[in-house]
């Protein structure tokens, strides 16, 4: 066994993470960051991030706007403290991405250009082509090279968090190539591990999106935070789920179902103009637009397709111009993935599941309720995005929380003497034993994949788009047998080298519990508000549940339930209104 | 009550048997890597990545590779597919034969089956300085400024995914351990070219060294196989030429590093 | 820390494994040609500076069949190390016009044309 000493140590290497790692080292190159990711850090899934992020920097847009948008984005269920420094910073922490030469896109003057999109009143995306998240991630890489103080670990698998008395000391893993265990002691650790979309069947999220991060703060015991708000990105291609990005809606494209009709002007988004006009319409916010469809989809006028029902995003009228210079990855991904050139024919697409905008509960300075524990990203939940996240905002939030995790982390650390390692020899070998547990156990009735389908269907079934009573309370008895039946899964490759049936299984232990908490969330939460409808509570009820839900871990019992305050400072909850009314 | 839709193998719907020979390698049991054939009933619109997550949760959960995105912009999921470096996500069933051969990442260490070392291409990136080293201090409270056309200069160098396909394709990554690559040397130019850099001088010490672009015959098969089309071939000549300047302007008389 | 990674080895006859390969290995040979090109100038120039007799004799031994064969497959790789050549050269040279690559085709064009232009000089001059 293996143990790493530093001060502050990072798990996950995305777009959050990386941000960290460099605050803390520009803040203090003297403390030793280890950079824990179980890939490199290019594959985190930041990458795939398309649209852009959002920063007020063009007049007449002005702070208290992308505030406004942001808080009635979220349904009210945003911390509006948190969403007015977010709102503040987010211009400059964009700024010094440009500085350290991301290649935002620029207009004839040589100035950062900016574009509309879905939710938002004034342009202020930011965007470097269709690849915004990619240029983000390698930018963000490529500056963290510079600091010798950040120490990365490639393809190490975080296990569990070392917690006792209420304070962080550091994290147990896994050496991915030679099944090594490794320790690492810090008192600061950020958790930068992304979000849970693969907890669904049918999402835009790479295959690393298991939730690992959220699960390990859950079971060492901070609560989860409004975890049953799971967005649905309105335009991802069937079959794949690969998204396509909002920036094709914000560049002007439309919305038809079967009978080339822009549909949306059916439910309050309307009236439609030619050009998608901002926050109507098209560039509504993303749980209307996905609510649509289902709609769409229940009264028939969806269009059949080999992967079932879809409609089309149309973008002809673009032009070949505009297309090959804003929206160049839209084509490719279009011609290669669904055989259709979006220059001549429209996009088949269909609601995906995208983002988890419910996390590791955190404040505004990224920290949980354990002491030396951070959290920042997508895993995390402030709240900025409340009930449902607004596009691009994501982007930003990873750059402006990820230096609020690095500062704090690294203040936290310098203030707090290290622990021995002798202190944690017993949550140490409980850690390494259950891995080895899983690894040795022989042949079982379970299977990884037999497991997963379940959860996968019952997740899609009970936590969808829609949700009601029945369905979600079958689920958390279903979902509670899921996770008894995991206690005696069995893989078939006991290897130690580079085992990914091994990697895959302790995710799906990760993706159970998430699972499992958003199913009680959602259970709970007896209101439609944002990404969470309720078919049999459709309206929102401020009176009752203007509150983040937190689901506290009941190891292996199912999880109990506790509620905390929305930070509300400015602006009182309100009419969520889109489309033809004035805002 | 929501419509789950995906590619599913059910046998008989179209469904075309496709046998795959794998390369595999597990150091625990075997010295050398050996080939492993796999009978896999394959849907027309599936990647080959879609038939390897086929094997692994159906045939053979112990076959071990690298993917995630599954969209080609995360660079995980390069392999030798019958002989040609590829990226599994992108390349379709359809184009393929009824009997094709996957192998890990030609000149690269292998690990595990089709798992191979990342250390060429990050060492080359750190040798090569691969970040903003600025011209000038950014202006305060602003960017600096970058016209399109300056944007133009560098950006397809920008869209470099890391996926070394490109590591795989040449043979001297293979004929000279030192070498950093095709795809460090184009993000070396990446920041040349770039308007609001000012590191050219200072990457040379890498970039125009005996593991920099000297080690470069321009086989030009790199480019061919990148799937960005990023042309690692093209920017190291033109360090080449620049590099030579820069050392005939260093002897001219009153010749100055500029 | 290391588990055993397996190192590959290339193979000696890896230029015949593709294609591309193969071509780039003749273009590289290519150089055997030109370089014989020279050698043979600067014969050339010392037959013709050693009087007529030689200078005579010197042609007379270029035009023997095998002279003539050799000449051939000379002109012929010649050939394959101009056009890659011009093939090649429009990658080594950024230039750009706004936002626009200049096409390729343009710049291999030109060398194209100075190519035609100055052969058709020489030819003249010659006396062709």
């Amino acid at each position: 066994m293996h143990t790493v000493h530093a001060d502050v140590i990072i798990v996950g290497a995305g777009g959050a993470g990386l941000r960290a790692a460099i605050a803390v080292a520009q803040s203090d190159p003297a403390l030793r960051v280890a950079l824990v990711s179980k890939v490199y850090p290019m594959r985190s899934h930041t990458v795939a991030a398309e649209g852009g992020a959002a920063g007020v920097i063009k007049s007449p847009d002005t702070l208290d706007a992308h505030f406004n948008d942001t808080v009635s984005g979220g349904d009210w269920l945003c911390d509006q403290d948190a969403v007015e420094h977010f709102v503040e910073q987010a211009p400059k922490s964009l700024r010094q991405l440009e500085h350290w030469g991301c290649p935002w896109n620029r207009d004839d003057a040589g100035g950062v250009q900016v574009r509309s999109f879905g939710g938002m009143k004034h342009q202020r995306t930011w965007f470097a082509a269709d690849k915004s998240g990619f240029h983000i991630l390698h930018t963000l890489f490529q500056t963290s090279q510079q600091f010798p103080s950040i120490q990365r670990f490639d393809e190490v698998f975080a296990l569990d968090l070392l917690c006792a008395d209420g304070a962080v000391g550091g994290i147990t893993a896994l050496h991915m190539q030679s099944g090594e265990p490794i320790v690492f002691l810090a008192r600061a650790v950020i958790i930068a591990t992304g979000g849970a979309g693969r907890v669904f069947p049918f999402t835009t999220n790479g295959a690393i999106k298991t939730g690992d991060g959220m699960a390990m703060a859950y079971r060492a015991g901070v609560p989860l935070k409004d975890i049953e708000f799971v967005q649905y990105h309105p335009t991802g291609l069937p079959g794949t789920g690969i998204l396509i990005t909002e920036g094709a809606r914000g560049e002007g494209g439309l919305l038809v179902n079967k009978d080339g009709y822009r549909y949306l002007q059916d439910y309050n988004l309307g009236p439609p103009e030619p050009h998608p006009r901002p926050k109507a319409m098209e560039l509504g916010p993303r749980d209307r637009l996905s609510q649509a469809f289902w709609h769409e989809q229940r009264k028939g006028r969806t269009i059949k397709s080999a992967f079932g029902d879809v409609v089309h995003l149309d973008i002809r009228h673009l032009g070949e111009k505009v297309i090959d210079e804003r929206l160049p990855m839209v084509r490719e991904l279009a011609r290669a993935y669904v055989g259709v050139d979006p220059v001549h024919a429209p996009i088949p697409i269909r609601p995906v599941v995208h983002y988890s905008m419910g996390g590791i509960d955190t404040n505004i300075n990224a920290a949980t309720q354990i002491d030396g524990l951070y959290a920042a990203g997508e895993c995390a939940c402030v709240s900025i995005n409340g009930a449902n996240r607004l596009g691009s905002n994501s982007l930003t939030e990873i750059l402006v929380f990820g230096e609020q995790a690095g500062l704090h982390a690294a203040q936290h650390a310098r203030t707090h003497p290290a622990t021995a390692e002798t202190q944690w020899q017993p949550a140490i070998a409980a850690s390494f034993a259950a891995v080895h547990a899983l690894l040795e156990r022989p042949k079982s009735s379970e299977t990884l994949v037999g497991l997963r389908s379940e959860l996968h269907e019952l997740m899609e079934g009970a936590a969808g788009i829609y949700r009601e009573q029945a369905t979600l309370r079958e689920a958390s008895d279903k979902v509670a047998v899921l996770r008894q039946r995991y206690r005696t899964l069995a893989i078939d490759d006991h290897s130690m080298v580079f085992n990914t049936q091994l990697f895959q299984a302790l995710e799906l232990g990760a993706m159970l519990d998430v699972g499992e908490a958003m199913v009680h969330a959602a259970l709970a939460r007896r209101e439609s508000r944002g990404a969470h409808q309720r078919l049999d509570f459709p309206e929102r009820d401020d009176q009752h549940f203007l509150h983040h839900s937190l689901v506290h871990y009941g190891g292996e019992q199912p999880p109990s339930l506790s509620t905390k305050p929305v930070t509300i400072t400015r602006s009182p909850p309100a009419a969520r209104v889109y489309g033809g009314a004035t805002t | 009550m929501n419509a789950v839709s995906q590619a599913s193998p059910s046998a008989g719907q179209g469904a075309r048997i496709v046998t795959i020979d794998v390369l595999r390698y597990r150091p625990e049991q075997e010295s050398t890597p050996s080939w492993q054939s796999y009978a896999v009933p394959c849907c027309e619109e599936w990647t080959v990545l879609d038939a390897l997550n086929h094997i692994k949760d159906h045939l053979d959960g112990s076959l071990s590779y690298r993917w995630s995105c599954h969209m080609a912009v995360c660079g995980s999921c390069g392999m030798m597919v019958n002989g040609n470096p590829t990226l599994s996500c992108k390349a379709f069933m359809r184009d393929l034969p009824d009997r094709i051969s996957i192998a890990p990442l030609a000149n690269l260490g292998v690990i595990r089956d089709l798992v191979v070392q990342q250390n060429r291409l990050l060492d080359g990136l750190l040798a090569v300085k691969s970040w903003l080293i600025p011209r000038e201090l950014p202006p305060r409270d602003d960017q600096y400024r970058q016209t399109p056309a300056q944007l133009a200069k560098y950006r397809p160098l920008t869209m470099c995914i890391n996926c070394m396909l490109c590591y795989a394709a040449c043979p001297q990554v293979a004929l000279n351990e030192g070498y950093v690559g095709p795809a460090a040397l184009a993000l070396a130019q990446r920041y040349n070219l770039d308007s609001r850099d000012g590191g050219a001088l200072e990457r040379m010490q890498t970039t125009a060294s005996d593991d920099g672009v000297w080690e470069c015959t321009f086989i030009g098969e790199c480019s061919e196989v990148c799937p960005k089309h990023v042309d690692p071939a093209g920017a190291i000549q033109q360090m080449k030429l620049a590099s030579s300047l820069q050392w005939l302007a260093q002897r001219a008389p009153g010749g100055s590093s500029s | 820390m290391n588990a055993k990674v397996h190192y590959p080895t290339l193979p000696g006859n890896w230029w015949l494994k593709r294609p591309s390969y193969l071509r780039y290995m003749l273009r590289e040979l290519t150089c055997i040609a030109i370089g014989a090109f020279a050698i043979l100038l600067v014969f050339a120039l010392l037959r013709l500076g050693q009087g007529a007799e030689a200078w005579q004799a010197f042609r007379a031994a270029l035009a023997t069949p095998l002279a003539i064969a050799w000449q051939l497959v000379a002109l012929v790789f010649a050939l394959y190390h101009s056009v890659t050549w011009f093939a090649l050269a429009p990658r080594t040279m950024l230039l750009q016009i706004g936002t626009r690559r200049v096409p390729a085709g343009w710049i291999a064009g030109a060398h194209y044309l100075s190519w035609v232009v100055l052969s058709a000089i020489v030819l003249v001059l010659s006396g062709a």
